[in-house]
């Protein structure tokens, strides 16, 4: 059809499949260039080319057309327009294309370029890199010529038909959104449930979602909303209730005023078949509308046929974020068009059986759905709308006598008004929708091989499959349970190395660090030496139930930081950690809470490690030391010159004894939980609460200061202005004389909300303790020692810290367990990541 | 760390001839762990003692070995070397004295031919198994062993000794033979090497115990420990000294397997018996297609392999490892490819829904659940019998109820496991899944049958029923 301009203009589908038409050297590849972009266009020749080294190899076709075939696929696969330049004059070579199209659901356009034969033949003379015969184009214009009448019928959804060379270079390609793509809307929507004729409930439904109704003679024809919200009806307006009339006059006075999107439901699919005159059984409330809209006017009845029949199935919102189908919609068919798409889209994941009541068994994709967009849907009545993996459905059952519910976007907001009566008999009692639902399930593709994930806080991570398939083995065998898994610590990178004399660590680089990263304020936590925790504690059995599904009587879980339970049994433990935290549950007002904290002492968990690996070297050394210093000393009485080896014998003797000093001092007798105290530093996360995203160190630190408990053991700290040297000065002080009587060091943390990129907490270790890292002589080898790469380390920090916090706040937002598993996975397989662990 | 070694052959003196080092010197050797220095502390016509003191920086010593040094406490800053005595000092000993460890000694042959009174000490050595096993290893070599365990620190009693023991050897022996002795047995006591051992780790092996070790009541115990338990070698080296005229046949390990001995060594072993029950009870289900979930090193995989009646056979375990000891085992890289076809082994765990383990006519589930956490059970039943849904399902777990019988045992066969079921534990859980699933259930027994306390193993054949969904 022609433009205003009187240039020709064809419409090609924005996401789909078009294949060219044409006979060697009609020119159908300069068409493509001329038209597309080079990505798009998938040439035969190419791909011979990529097979065999030479474009015009013919016997490499086959080869080549598995090669165009995979191309395609994977490109529609992906959503992309794809354009194939091939002759395709032959039906078989056109139709494995459109199988390609089908099996992605994309539409299928032809663009025939049909030049006269004897302008073939003359440009395929004309090419030096080709010898086809005449006869070969000749052919091949005949294959055309008996294709062309038969095209149409071929599953094609237009062929556009090009004759003769100033047409063929005239003609302008106009990309045509797909119907269902609203990206361009954003919203914010309110989405309304199935309706079923039930114009009372919609009414009193809008007027609550604050909507104005407007009405011509009493009679309700559209409805705006004062904030500019937008309506989203999921389909199913019409059948079993009392006015389904009233209900489309209302809606298609919405849509038309642009208020308002509504996508087809099956019962509006079945009206239409039955207004038209098909023959179609009259059954689930079918007869009601029909016999309503028998006493509305034949302009009224032809106003619903129209609208009814320009219902598409689902629509694509917000970018992509949103999309609505009557009964939802799978991930790979969002944005597709094609008839299983459509009726997925109506009638949902069908098996083909009916239950026992003679309903279609439905598979549940809501189930198995991962994809990235929220799926709102009705079509299936429950007793109550719930989320299953970033899915809804708000058919609450209006017309049974349920309630009609909408959902606020991007709120996640439900509102609803209650029936004001039963309509109409259930065929099926109402019940809830969690019959096949298992929010706890998780899958292996959730977790295993190369992934990466999407952070707010860090980007795009990349967590590599060896690291999966490693955190895997732990996570299935000796984590928690992954219900109370909702977090994991990120590892903590050591202050940049100091310089000054005996110092390997040292906070005057912490401070520097944090100023050049445009941090001004600081807090310097004392760094409890004891085993990292996190607490995860709900209130009582019935939050642990509602919150986190835990339905064994668990109400908490203390675990490390790879998800390990700390002791046999925890239960003690966070029954006691519940009644510390009692002020906390009231001034945050939560059922549940997770806490950052350090378990306390380290000989708690790690008597063991202490015992085979420092106590051990330890009684190596005080043992071995002394025995060498006296032989030595007979050497030296029999004037031999061993003053070397003495002297640093007897410096190896001190150092050993500091050794035992400085790990002893993290040794307190325990039995049982008698004696293990916990350090809480921040709180993580409590009822509908990010707060390790959202709250200061300061904050957290106040919060937590209210704590008074034997099973509390206080987080002493102090603030740093960055700019005040005499600060800086007394904060160095402060951890020198904590260091000096046995501490571990500090853990250094922006006071304020930082930015991305810097790191979450750095920790400065003291001169003794870092004995039992490196080694009890390690201030002889400072030199070597200072040669340390903390990149890695950091990288890992920042990596974790940002999974974490994803996994917190998915949590907190109610996203389905695999959506907070799968981030704290992650944490788990980074940690797998070799890197030196004395950092 | 430091060793001495001491003489009261008159003149006492001559040890330094016999050690090729004077007496009144001190000399360094540089070692690739650090400094070995020979001095003696006494030098009279009476009693000469001459100490070898090997000083090793860890920090260096872990800087320049790669990560990939197979002691991992190398790697380690914070470790014993510098103090205790380890194979780093048996190789220090065995350089440093060469000449005297060859036996050779120009100006004193003849001394060096003979056994002459020795003491030595060591005061901090490496010992796994205690005192008891120095005195097995030393004794009958000709030394009156004095060996005392030291404790792990005295400020804290309850917790016991450390794996050190302060060693003193006294005997008459020839100087070479104790010498070959304590390179060889340093790393044995300690069971830990600083080097990757190569094909001639077997070498050195017989050539510094030719002479004594084929006759030592312990070689097998030594040349395992020698050899880091890596059973080619020890196998390679059992044969060889087998050679030699002693019988070491049962000393070659058995395949080790996670099961306790039975209480009569002749028996069938259980995990026998339990191959054995199982394989049959797949043949009377007539499964053609076998899936082995947590199949380990693939033991009973490999049976399935080698059953034709198979036509498919799949093992996945949890462990990346296990799963290449089981590749290596079914040979996997050899098979040709029509085998290949039939088997396949892949990484998966129970709790996780995995499409791969659907398809299969049964599902074998043997010995695993007992390492599955109990609250991690509901999502292996709905993983296996709800989603995978194999036509029949075998599980075997231990009857906790048999445990009496074995006297090692005290609490549960393994420690991995977390729970171990009666009988009727065992019968209302399986009889629970099967109704929850719609499948029905047989149970059976595998192992010897005990009137009161039953068999050791139990298991349940549960066969789906065909006109159910879950």
């Amino acid at each position: 059809m022609p433009d205003i301009t009187g240039r020709a203009q064809i419409h090609v589908p924005a996401m789909g499949l078009i294949i060219l038409i044409g006979v060697s050297g009609s020119g159908k590849s300069t068409f493509a260039r001329t038209h597309f972009k080079p990505t798009e266009i998938v040439s035969s020749d190419f791909c011979r080319g990529l097979v065999a080294d030479d474009e015009n190899d013919q016997s490499a076709t086959p080869d080549a057309f598995d090669v165009l075939h995979y191309i395609v696929s994977t490109r529609l696969r992906r959503g992309l327009l794809t354009v194939v330049d091939a002759t395709n004059v032959q039906q078989a070579a056109r139709a494995s294309l459109i199988t390609v199209a089908k099996s992605h659901d994309v539409l299928v356009d032809a663009i025939v370029i049909d030049v006269p034969e004897a302008v073939a033949i003359e440009r395929n003379r004309q090419r030096t890199d080709r010898d086809f015969g005449g006869h070969v184009i000749s052919r091949q214009h005949r294959d055309l010529r008996r294709s062309l009448r038969r095209l149409k019928k071929e599953g094609f959804r237009r062929v556009h038909v090009l004759g003769g060379t100033s047409q063929i270079d005239a003609v302008q390609v106009v990309r045509e959104r797909p119907w269902n793509d609203r990206k361009d809307l954003h919203g914010p929507f309110d989405i309304i449930g199935d309706v079923h004729g039930c114009s009372g409930e919609l009414r009193g439904l809008l007027t609550q979602l604050g909507w104005k109704l407007e009405y011509d003679d009493d009679v309700a024809v559209d409805a705006s909303h004062p904030e500019g919200r937008q309506a989203v009806f999921v389909g199913d307006l019409v059948d079993r209730g009392p006015d389904t009339p009233g209900v489309l006059r209302l809606v298609m006075g919405m849509i038309a005023s642009g208020n308002a999107l509504c996508v087809s439901g099956n019962h509006e699919a079945k009206l239409l078949r039955a207004l038209k005159g098909s023959k179609v059984t009259v059954s689930h409330g079918l007869a009601e509308s029909l016999a309503q809209l028998d006493r509305e006017s034949e302009d009224f009845r032809n106003q619903a046929i129209d609208f009814m029949n320009g219902l598409i199935s689902h629509y694509v919102l917000d970018d992509g974020r949103l999309v609505v189908a009557h009964a939802g919609l799978k991930e790979t068919y969002h944005g597709r068009a094609s008839g299983r798409v459509r009726s997925f889209a109506l009638y949902g994941d069908t098996t083909g059986e009916t239950d026992d009541y003679g309903l279609p068994v439905r598979y549940p994709w809501a189930r198995e759905y991962r994809g990235k967009a929220m799926v709102v849907y009705g079509h299936i009545p429950s007793s109550k709308a719930e989320w299953v993996n970033n899915t809804m459905c708000l058919d609450t059952g209006v017309v049974f006598g349920g309630a009609l519910t909408a959902l606020r976007y991007p709120e996640r907001q439900i509102v609803s008004v209650p029936a004001e009566r039963q309509w109409y008999e259930p065929v099926r009692p109402l019940g809830p929708a969690t019959t096949d639902r298992e929010p706890s399930v998780l899958k292996i593709s959730d977790v295993a091989g190369t992934r990466w994930l999407e952070t707010a806080h860090s980007g795009k991570i990349k967590i590599p499959e060896e690291n999966a398939a490693a955190a895997l083995e732990i996570m299935s065998r000796f984590a928690v349970d992954p219900r109370w898994l909702i977090y994991l610590p990120p590892t903590m990178s050591p202050v940049a190395t100091s310089k000054l004399d005996g110092f390997l660590e040292h906070p005057d680089q912490a401070f520097d660090e944090y100023a050049g990263w445009g941090v001004t304020r600081v807090v310097c936590e004392e760094k409890h030496m004891g085993s990292r925790a996190v607490a995860v504690i709900a209130k009582d059995a019935a939050a642990a139930r509602r919150r986190f599904g835990a339905d064994d009587g668990t109400t908490g879980a203390v675990y490390t930081r790879t998800g390990r339970p700390f002791f046999a049994t925890t239960t003690d433990l966070v029954d006691r950690l519940r009644d510390a935290a009692a002020p906390l549950f009231a001034s945050l007002d939560t059922d549940w809470l997770a806490l950052d904290c350090e378990l306390l002492p380290w000989s708690a968990k790690a008597l063991d490690l202490i015992k085979t690996q420092y106590a051990s070297v330890g009684a190596a050394a005080r043992r071995s030391l002394p025995e060498a210093l006296a032989v030595l000393e007979a050497a030296k009485e029999r004037g031999l010159d061993v003053g070397d080896l003495a002297s640093r014998a007897g410096s190896r003797l001190r150092n050993a004894k500091a050794f035992e000093e400085a790990y002893a001092a993290y040794v307190r007798p325990t039995d049982g939980l008698d004696g293990v105290t916990l350090a809480p530093f921040q709180i993580l996360a409590c009822e509908g609460r990010p707060l390790a995203l959202t709250e200061p160190h300061e904050w957290h630190l106040a919060e937590l200061a209210t704590l008074e408990s034997d099973v509390i053991t206080p987080t002493r700290h102090r603030f740093v202005d960055l700019s005040s040297q005499k600060e800086r000065a007394a904060a160095t002080r402060w951890w020198l004389d904590l260091t000096a009587h046995g501490g571990e060091g500090m853990v250094v943390k922006p006071a304020h909300l930082a930015g991305v990129r810097v790191q979450p907490g750095i920790k400065v270790r003291g001169q003794e303790y870092l004995r039992i890292i490196y080694g009890p002589d390690y201030t002889d080898s400072l030199d070597v020692l200072r040669d340390r790469h903390l990149g890695k380390k950091r990288q890992l920090a920042q990596r974790e810290h940002g999974l974490g916090l994803e996994a917190l706040t998915a949590f907190v937002e109610r996203e389905p367990l695999w959506k907070v598993h799968q981030s704290v996975f992650a944490v788990l397989a980074l940690e797998t990541e070799p890197v030196d662990p004395r950092l | 760390m430091i060793l001495t070694i001491s003489t009261t052959h008159q003149p006492a003196t001559d040890l330094g001839f016999l050690l090729h080092k004077h007496p009144d010197r001190v000399q360094s050797f540089k070692q690739s762990a650090g400094t070995a220095t020979v001095f003696y502390p006494e030098a009279s016509k009476e009693r000469c003692t001459v100490a070898l003191m090997l000083e090793v920086d860890p920090v260096r010593l872990a800087r320049s070995h790669a990560r990939n040094t197979p002691d991992f406490s190398l790697a380690q800053y914070v470790n014993d070397r510098s103090y205790a005595a380890s194979s780093l000092l048996g190789v220090a000993l065995a350089d440093v004295f060469s000449t005297a460890r060859s036996g050779r000694c120009t100006s004193r042959q003849e001394l060096a031919d003979s056994a002459i009174p020795l003491e030595i000490q060591i005061p901090v050595l490496p010992c796994r198994g205690g005192p008891d096993i120095a005195h097995r290893i030393f004794e009958p070599l000709g030394w009156e062993v004095e060996a005392l365990p030291i404790p792990l620190n005295e400020a804290f009693p309850e917790w016991g000794d450390s794996r050190y023991i302060r060693l003193r050897l006294a005997g008459t022996v020839r100087l070479a033979d104790a010498l070959n002795q304590l390179y060889v047995l340093l790393p044995v006591l300690d069971e830990s090497k600083h080097y990757w051992q190569g094909p001639d780790e077997v070498d050195k092996l017989m050539r510094s115990g030719e002479g004594w070790l084929a006759a030592h009541p312990e070689s097998s115990l030594i040349t395992r420990r020698y050899l880091g338990r890596r059973r080619g070698l020890t196998n390679v080296a059992l044969a060889r000294l087998a050679e030699l005229g002693d019988d070491v046949e049962d000393a070659v390990e058995t395949v080790a397997d996670d099961e306790t001995p039975q209480r009569e060594e002749k028996r069938v072993p259980l995990n026998v018996q339990r191959h054995e029950v199982v394989h049959s009870a797949l043949l009377e289900l007539g499964a053609r297609s076998v899936i082995d979930l947590g199949c380990g090193p693939g033991q009973f995989l490999h049976r399935l392999v080698k059953t034709p009646f198979f036509d498919r056979v799949a093992g996945s375990d949890i462990s990346v490892r296990s799963l290449q000891h089981a590749a290596r085992r079914l040979r996997v890289e050899r098979m040709s490819e029509r085998q290949a076809d039939r088997v396949e082994l892949f990484q998966s765990a129970l709790t996780y829904e995995d499409e791969r383990f659907a398809g299969y006519d049964a599902a074998v589930l043997m010995e695993v659940i007992e390492h599955v956490d109990s609250f991690r059970l509901g999502a292996l039943e709905r993983v296996v019998f709800g989603v995978a849904r194999p036509a029949a399902v075998i599980v075997t777990t231990p009857n906790y109820e048999y445990n009496v019988l074995y006297e090692q045992i005290d609490g549960l066969r393994h420690t991995d496991h977390r729970f171990e079921w009666t009988r009727e534990q065992f019968g209302s859980w399986s009889d629970g899944v099967a109704a929850a699933y719609g499948y029905r259930v047989q149970r059976r027994g595998v192992g010897d049958l005990h009137e009161r306390f039953g068999t050791p193993t139990q298991m349940a054949v549960f066969t789906r029923e065909e006109n159910r969904d879950a």
